[in-house]
């Protein structure tokens, strides 16, 4: 039996692997709430630690400078005409019902305030609809801005191109301004600047679980295969998601297999052994900040070129370096580069040519899980289908309105892989656990971090068997060493 | 701040009922915050799962990497989350009185 309510939870099974639009349930998902930060971490990332006493007025300053630096937010702030094409396009309403989870209702929280503030229509708020922003309000943004995942698939299907995601980041970013985050993402960042990763890996426990895998596929191969910390001068620069060192070890010996084969020298780094970055769900300044460590990384060690692991966010934030961290021109093209991408160049080039045992993945019939990230912000979507195909005979796609572009996220994407919002994580896995059902595939495969571990949660919570793992490692199965 | 009481004594945890000083820890504590996890008794496999997640800790900082854990204690995944039904990150590291992993984990 789980040990959450499953209250916010609709049970309706789908159609074809395809959820239809739930009757309405108001207020479904009201109580289910991120816990706060603690002093500890706020304080490590230079953030209040709790409500400040001027919190309306700092949030409207804050709100005001967003809308002056970002033209695009308010464009989206202003050209919404609740169409309502979104309102059944976001997990979370598919999932639990509670239309304050439609994108355009949750928008609208901010919108509100726009209205009211920084338009003549908040000379008559009974008029328009914009409303005061008052401590009811605040707690509604932080109740359903931390139930959107910021996957942008309602942005998909809007018929103005208003990205979502937008305003879910800003409203975050207002919150986090005023003292209002949550303890999951603001104790990871405080973690990298403390570790250099977000699992909170110390530099030692890093080189004695690379030791450890340099041991365990020198038992399994017989080959000296390497997984190198902080070598200076080595021509490549991996940034894996941390968890690949700790839980998805599979992901991890994939990437050290790969470089073996191809005979390359590469290193992770312990002041940055992150690609992931928590900063995109909080605020810009963390964003930069944390990215701004790849680079320096990469430029402590020499390296030639850095090469983003399977993670969503780590490249939905990866592909912004230069805008964030500054021109890459010190590093050779192309860049920022994802292992995905560097696979596909090579089998292009024909490096895995008659060295590639489909076979090996033949007790796999597999289906692929994008990333909302890397496929809808980081336009990876051929790329690991491409690795798929030539390295396992059975492939399977699920619905294609559940894929590529117009993929579901995970239901625990950017913040929102915290077990106290269990109930919104599994509503929200429900269309992917039932596009997945749907294809009776026995392997998810899926080149994200958070996605490798809500999916088999999320698959065992609506029946779906199905193991979980990489890209690489169905690559790393198939290459003749 | 959430407390959990053990035999008069009172112990500070988190929300979610890791406890906050993992060097309050002691084998009776373990038993106590079992109960809240699904484990009704701690076996001699438990205690040698609880006994390594502590002795990791205490040299690295941190839980070990899950792989590690397992060939180091000789229990595959499976029989991991058998003696500890909400995982060796939540379940095992909780009554181990290490802090939570957390990160995309």
């Amino acid at each position: 039996m789980p040990k959450f309510d499953e209250t916010p939870i609709i049970k309706d099974p789908a159609v074809n692997g395809v959820l239809r639009a739930p009757g309405l349930r108001e207020h479904a998902s009201t109580d289910v709430r991120c816990h706060p930060s603690k002093p500890k971490d706020t304080a490590a990332i230079d953030l209040p630690a709790e409500l400040v006493p001027d919190w309306k007025e700092r949030a409207l300053a804050k709100f005001g400078e967003l809308l002056e630096q970002n033209q695009a937010l308010r464009v989206y702030m202003d050209i919404c005409v609740r169409c309502g094409a979104c309102t059944d396009k976001c997990q979370f309403f598919l999932g639990t019902g509670d239309p304050q989870n439609f994108p355009v209702a949750r928008a609208e929280l901010l919108r509100r305030v726009y209205r009211r503030y920084f338009t003549p229509a908040g000379l008559f708020p009974d008029l328009g609809a914009a409303s005061d922003l008052d401590e009811d309000l605040l707690r509604k943004w932080y109740t359903y801005f931390y139930q959107c995942s910021e996957c942008r698939r309602c942005s998909v299907f809007c018929p103005y191109g208003i990205d979502t995601a937008e305003i879910t980041i800003a409203a975050r970013e207002i919150m986090a301004s005023i003292g209002v985050s949550t303890k999951y993402v603001t104790e990871v960042v405080a973690k990298v600047y403390q570790t250099g990763n977000n699992l909170g890996i110390p530099p030692a426990a890093w080189k004695d679980n690379c030791e450890f895998l340099e041991e365990e596929v020198l038992e399994e191969t017989g080959l000296p295969i390497r997984f190198p910390v902080d070598e200076a001068g080595a021509d490549i620069l991996l940034v894996p998601p941390s968890a690949d060192n700790f839980a998805n070890t599979d992901t991890m010996i994939g990437y050290g297999k790969l470089f073996h084969y191809l005979g390359l020298s590469w290193t992770t780094s312990t002041y940055c052994n992150e690609g992931g970055n928590f900063g995109l769900f909080l605020n810009f300044a963390n964003l930069q900040k944390v990215n701004r460590r790849i680079i320096d990384a990469a430029r402590m060690l020499g390296v030639k070129t850095i090469i983003w692991g399977e993670c969503g966010h780590a490249w939905r934030a990866g592909i912004l370096t230069p805008t964030l961290s500054g021109p890459m021109d010190m590093f050779d093209p192309p860049y920022p580069y994802h292992i995905s991408q560097f696979i596909v160049d090579m089998l292009r080039k024909g490096a895995f040519d008659g060295r590639l045992d489909k076979s090996a993945n033949d007790d796999y019939l597999v289906t692929y899980h994008d990333p909302c990230n890397s496929a809808r912000a980081g336009q990876l979507i051929e790329e690991p289908r491409q690795i798929i195909r030539a390295v396992c005979n059975r492939f399977v796609e699920m619905p294609p309105n559940t894929i590529r572009e117009k993929t579901f996220c995970c239901g625990a994407g950017n913040g929102l892989l915290t077990d106290e919002i269990m109930p919104i994580r599994m509503a929200g896995g429900k269309p992917r656990a039932m596009a997945v059902k749907h294809t009776k595939a026995n392997y998810l495969a899926t080149v994200c971090a958070i996605c490798k571990a809500q999916l088999p949660e999320s698959m065992h919570y609506w029946d779906v068997p199905v193991k979980v793992g990489g890209v690489i490692d169905l690559l790393a199965n198939a290459l003749k060493l | 701040m959430p407390v959990i009481e053990l035999e008069g004594i009172q112990m500070d945890v988190d929300e979610d009922g890791f406890i906050q000083d993992p060097a309050t820890w002691n084998e009776a504590l373990a038993v106590a915050i079992a109960k809240t996890e699904d484990v009704e008794e701690l076996t001699e496999d438990h205690w040698k799962v609880v006994s390594y997640l502590r002795e990791y800790y205490q040299q690295f900082g941190i839980a070990p990497m899950i792989r590690k854990l397992c060939k180091e204690t000789g229990y595959d995944l499976k029989t991991i989350y058998e003696l500890f039904p909400s995982g060796p990150a939540k379940g095992a590291c909780k009554i181990a009185g290490l802090p939570k992993p957390t990160g995309c984990v």
